[in-house]
């Protein structure tokens, strides 16, 4: 609480600036993030939205400093006022789990498999807290009970292989709220789940950001989630945000033509026996710094002067964003 | 065998032979039920009951959707259908003549019924070969079906471009040098290859993003009309189902929930687990977000089913009566039909409609 006090309120807690990502190898440079901005007030939840390849778990690993040896990050990260890149390993150990915790579409990898849920749960309360093992075991029964593991006094003692998979999940996200971080990173928590059970996860997860106040950048490909759960959603394409806005407005009209095509390609009820609108084509290879507007290639209307150079990012009425030269505002 | 030559430069979609009325396929009682073998001499100590009394029917020309969550039995009963299991009991019977016969009894052999119906998988990356190209692939079962080489390249190249793929580009590529999307549209166009008549679709767009989803399921529209197939589509995604599906079946725990014509089951769903799976959907509208889960817990385990109703340790209308007896299917409106002592008159649920005398 300490650390948050000393914030000034109105202070973002996540503010990056020309965010870039490479991995370098000695064949191939894949340009996998090129200067993203990103805010992120205290208590708000933003909804990273693209598909496969373009960026957003790399951006958020890179909040946390996440990413392997050989990716070349540049730009400034800053995370509850403090300089995330600067970190030392030790610093980044207290920072990690402490300040932010991250959550992950599979808990089976995540968690453990040879400790208890209460167990690991316990550690990082100790780890980060400094508790007792009593207080800390206390501390982990509390947690299982805020997200809502029935009986939940008994899978203290259950190893992550005994518990199905919507439980687990719950587990995994008790282990990451265990020492009340500020951040929640959450990349694509639901994606693996089943219908009925997705839901029960992100109304949890909605019902604890409020109750804890937590930030939460919350990754994802589906739209329906990002309209269930963000306040603000961003969109990236090719390593960019290409469209960032308020979530009402934005599932009401989106500005750019590449969300605009994936609300159409997107199937929901109503659309029986229409065809599907597609976005023709796939997504650019990045082994090459993508020098004008990595969409025209796939945009219906895109014109020659798509070609001159990356798109600025255009402000488009209260709070919204688009990287087109075409976008008009509502 | 020895090919006749007509054989040899044609295979061709093999004809109707029941006519309109006949369903395509039609399976009654269909069960499968996989040991779990343990201790210290691999005695069965449990079984899962994957598949456990399914019927169902396929018609002519019609996209059947199977959805049901992870466990329900959904792709073990598209395996089963394809018969790269085999059911523990049950009949199927294609096109009037059953499946797996013999010249005794009659029937169709496997080997002709594997012909006439052909599989898509979900993971577009494992269910091909990675040592063939993508021309060997697709040409490889008319081969083996007595097609000669020259034919079977050439009907090779024909699928590609009808899924879309440009066969001077992409005949001579391997797997690992395509993406998702094409690679399951090489598995589609493999699937056709035997001219086949019915399709088995499991999860062929789930692994897929959402425009490459977009352009698989237009594309498997197209191809439906163009070659007169017959589709069973399993998913988990309800919109998609409800997009590509004339009728739809809804599995939960190895049996039949509901079943009816699609705009009936979206519209008018008469099973609690129909109604709290749709009500599963994320609304894409910020504004009618939802408060509470219509659906607390996971499914249960199939290796210990609940007994009588199968939902009912979820369902929120579970009455005495359902941990008693299984509900069988009641009958509502034409082809609509479901598993529920809440729908069946006289079944003694405080919700049944009372017998008309």
């Amino acid at each position: 609480m300490s650390a948050a006090l000393k914030m000034d309120p109105a202070a973002p807690l996540v503010r990056a600036r020309d965010l870039s990502v490479r991995f370098v190898n000695r064949d191939t440079t894949v340009h996998a993030v090129n200067g993203v901005d990103l805010d992120l007030a205290q208590g708000e939840v933003l909804c990273l939205l693209g598909e496969s390849g373009s960026g957003k778990s790399v951006t958020l690993r890179a909040l946390m400093k996440l990413l392997p040896k050989q990716a070349k990050v540049g730009g400034s990260i800053e995370v509850a006022g403090r300089d995330v890149q600067a970190m030392s390993e030790r610093q980044l150990a207290d920072f990690r789990g402490g300040d932010v915790a991250m959550i992950f579409q599979e808990p089976m990898t995540a968690l453990d498999p040879v400790f208890t849920i209460g167990r690991q749960i316990a550690e990082a309360v100790q780890r980060h807290e400094g508790a007792s093992r009593s207080a800390a075991d206390a501390r982990a029964l509390e947690l299982l009970e805020l997200v809502q593991i029935p009986s939940a006094k008994r899978r203290l003692a259950a190893y992550p292989h005994e518990l199905s998979g919507g439980l687990r999940q719950r587990a995994m996200i008790a282990v990451a709220l265990a020492c009340k971080p500020k951040l929640l990173l959450a990349d694509e928590p639901t994606t693996a789940l089943d219908a009925t059970v997705q839901i029960q996860v992100l109304l949890l997860l909605r019902e604890l950001q409020e109750k804890l106040g937590m930030g939460v950048i919350f990754v994802t490909h589906d739209l329906g989630v990002a309209g269930e759960i963000a306040d603000r959603v961003a969109v990236m394409y090719a390593g960019r945000v290409v469209e960032e806005g308020p979530v009402g407005p934005f599932m009401a009209g989106p500005l750019h033509p590449y969300p605009q095509g994936l609300l159409g390609a997107t199937v929901h009820g109503g659309m029986r026996g229409k065809r599907l609108t597609t976005i023709p084509g796939a997504p650019p290879s990045l082994e090459k710094l993508p020098e004008a507007c990595s969409f025209a290639p796939r945009c219906p209307i895109a014109e020659p002067a798509c070609q001159q150079g990356v798109p600025e990012a255009r402000p488009m009425g209260p709070g919204r964003m688009a990287r087109c030269i075409r976008a008009v505002a509502p | 065998m020895v090919a006749s030559p007509e054989d040899m430069t044609q295979l061709t979609q093999a004809p109707d032979r029941g006519g309109p009325a006949q369903p395509l396929l039609e399976v009654r009682g269909l069960v499968k039920h996989f040991p779990i073998r343990g201790g210290l001499f691999g005695r069965q100590v449990a079984v899962v009951r994957a598949v456990d009394g399914v019927d169902l029917t396929i018609r002519k020309g019609e996209t059947l959707g199977i959805v049901g969550e992870s466990g329900c039995g959904k792709s073990t009963t598209a395996r089963l259908l394809m018969r790269l299991l085999d059911p523990d009991a049950g009949e199927m019977v294609f096109d009037g003549e059953s499946v797996g016969g013999n010249d005794q009894a009659g029937g169709i052999a496997l080997r002709d019924y594997r012909r006439q119906v052909q599989m898509v998988f979900q993971d577009s990356y494992a269910s091909l070969n990675p040592r063939l190209t993508i021309e060997e692939t697709i040409a490889f079962a008319p081969k083996v079906h007595g097609v000669s080489p020259t034919e079977a390249r050439e009907r090779s190249h024909d699928l590609l471009a009808a899924v879309g793929l440009a066969p001077a580009q992409f005949a001579r590529r391997y797997p690992h040098e395509l993406s998702g999307g094409q690679r399951q549209r090489i598995n589609i166009a493999r699937a056709l290859a035997l001219q086949p008549r019915l399709v088995i679709l499991d999860e062929p767009v789930s692994a897929l993003d959402k425009s490459v989803e977009a352009q698989v399921l237009n594309l498997l529209m197209d191809l439906k009309e163009k070659f007169g197939l017959t589709y069973a589509f399993i998913s988990h995604d309800l919109n998609v189902v409800q997009y590509i599906s004339d009728r739809v079946l809804v599995m939960y725990l190895g049996k039949v929930a509901e079943t009816g014509p699609v705009e009936e089951i979206y519209d008018r769903p008469a099973h609690p687990y129909t109604r709290a799976l749709l009500a599963s959907r994320p609304s894409m509208d910020p504004s009618k977000r939802r408060t509470e889960p219509p659906l607390t817990g996971d499914p249960p385990n199939p290796v210990n089913p609940p007994s009588g109703c199968r939902f009912r340790t979820r369902c929120p209308m579970a009455e005495a009566v359902c941990a008693e007896r299984e509900p069988p299917s009641a009958h509502l409106t034409a082809g609509h039909e479901a598993a529920c002592h809440a729908v069946m008159p006289g079944s003694g649920h405080g919700a049944a409609p009372r017998i008309a005398a």
